[in-house]
């Protein structure tokens, strides 16, 4: 079933028995809105949806730094990866919400996109756009 | 009225890349611009610092504010871009096996400043430096 308005960390948890690593408070009724899933940070700056929930393999600090900058609102560390030290703390310090499925990567993405949640594609338009470049030497 | 504020980079120091563009944005944020602004011009920034961190032996930002419009001036002490055009086609890319561990070096930096801004210009010169003008408009009504 399609919910229009995202899904709630609660029920991204329970889709993808995730173990909880950094739990801001209430965490759990924190909304997502789209999913994405990558392991290039410059992908994810390029094409998420602010809003989203990331699933990726990358765990260091970087992770946690492009979440933050692109208004991710969670992170899933998919294939029970361990996230740096570093990340979790940055993690911590941000209130960002941190998560690891046991889950690979395609299995995570798919289950969460059966069970409702959008990609980023799908979801309303917004965010970025072309413009004009000027170079000089 | 207008405000300007200068932050240091130091090149090859990943443990605190993107702090200056957190610090950015969450000055943007107490000062209340729209978030589609905020966002563009962080991740603007975020990918401007981590090119300086990766490539550069230092540089610095200079966030500066007037009414409609926010500046930022990425100056760098580095290696210098020798063909413009190519760095900004989406995949090329000079990164070492370091940077792209780290999740960048897609060869989308550049095009992603240019995306998110509403001007970008660059400045290069091999073996001295690069400087990216990066201006963001605020008014809602000129964004996008």
């Amino acid at each position: 079933m399609t919910d229009p308005v995202g899904m709630s960390l609660a029920k991204v948890r329970e889709v993808l028995g995730c173990e909880v690593l950094v739990a801001p408070p209430g965490w759990e009724s924190v909304r997502v809105e789209a999913g994405c899933g990558a392991d290039l940070m410059s992908d994810v700056l390029a094409f998420i949806k602010g809003g989203s929930l990331l699933l990726t393999g990358l765990t260091n600090a970087q992770t946690v730094r492009t979440a933050e900058v692109a208004d991710v609102r969670a992170v899933i560390c998919v294939r029970s990866k361990r996230p740096d030290a570093s990340a979790v703390s940055l993690a911590q310090e941000l209130g960002l919400p941190l998560l690891a499925t046991p889950l690979p990567m395609f299995e995570a993405c798919g289950r969460l996109h059966e069970a409702g949640l959008r990609g980023c594609t799908e979801v309303p338009a917004g965010g970025a756009r072309g413009n004009e470049l000027h170079q000089g030497v | 009225m207008s405000f300007t504020r200068e932050f240091e980079i130091v090149g090859g120091d990943f443990a605190s890349a993107g702090r200056v563009s957190t610090e950015i944005k969450a000055m943007l944020r107490g000062i209340g611009y729209p978030p589609d602004v905020i966002r563009r011009t962080a991740i603007a920034s975020y990918e401007a610092e981590m090119n300086t961190v990766m490539y550069a032996r230092r540089g610095s930002v200079r966030l500066g504010l007037e009414p409609g419009v926010i500046h930022l001036v990425f100056a760098d002490e580095g290696p210098g871009i020798p063909d413009i055009g190519l760095a900004m086609q989406e995949g090329f890319s000079t990164a070492t096996d370091e940077m792209r561990e780290r999740g960048f070096g897609a060869g989308m930096g550049l095009p992603n400043i240019q995306r998110n801004a509403d001007r970008l210009e660059i400045t290069s010169e091999v073996g001295r430096g690069t400087r990216l003008d990066i201006t963001v408009l605020t008014d809602e009504e000129a964004g996008r």
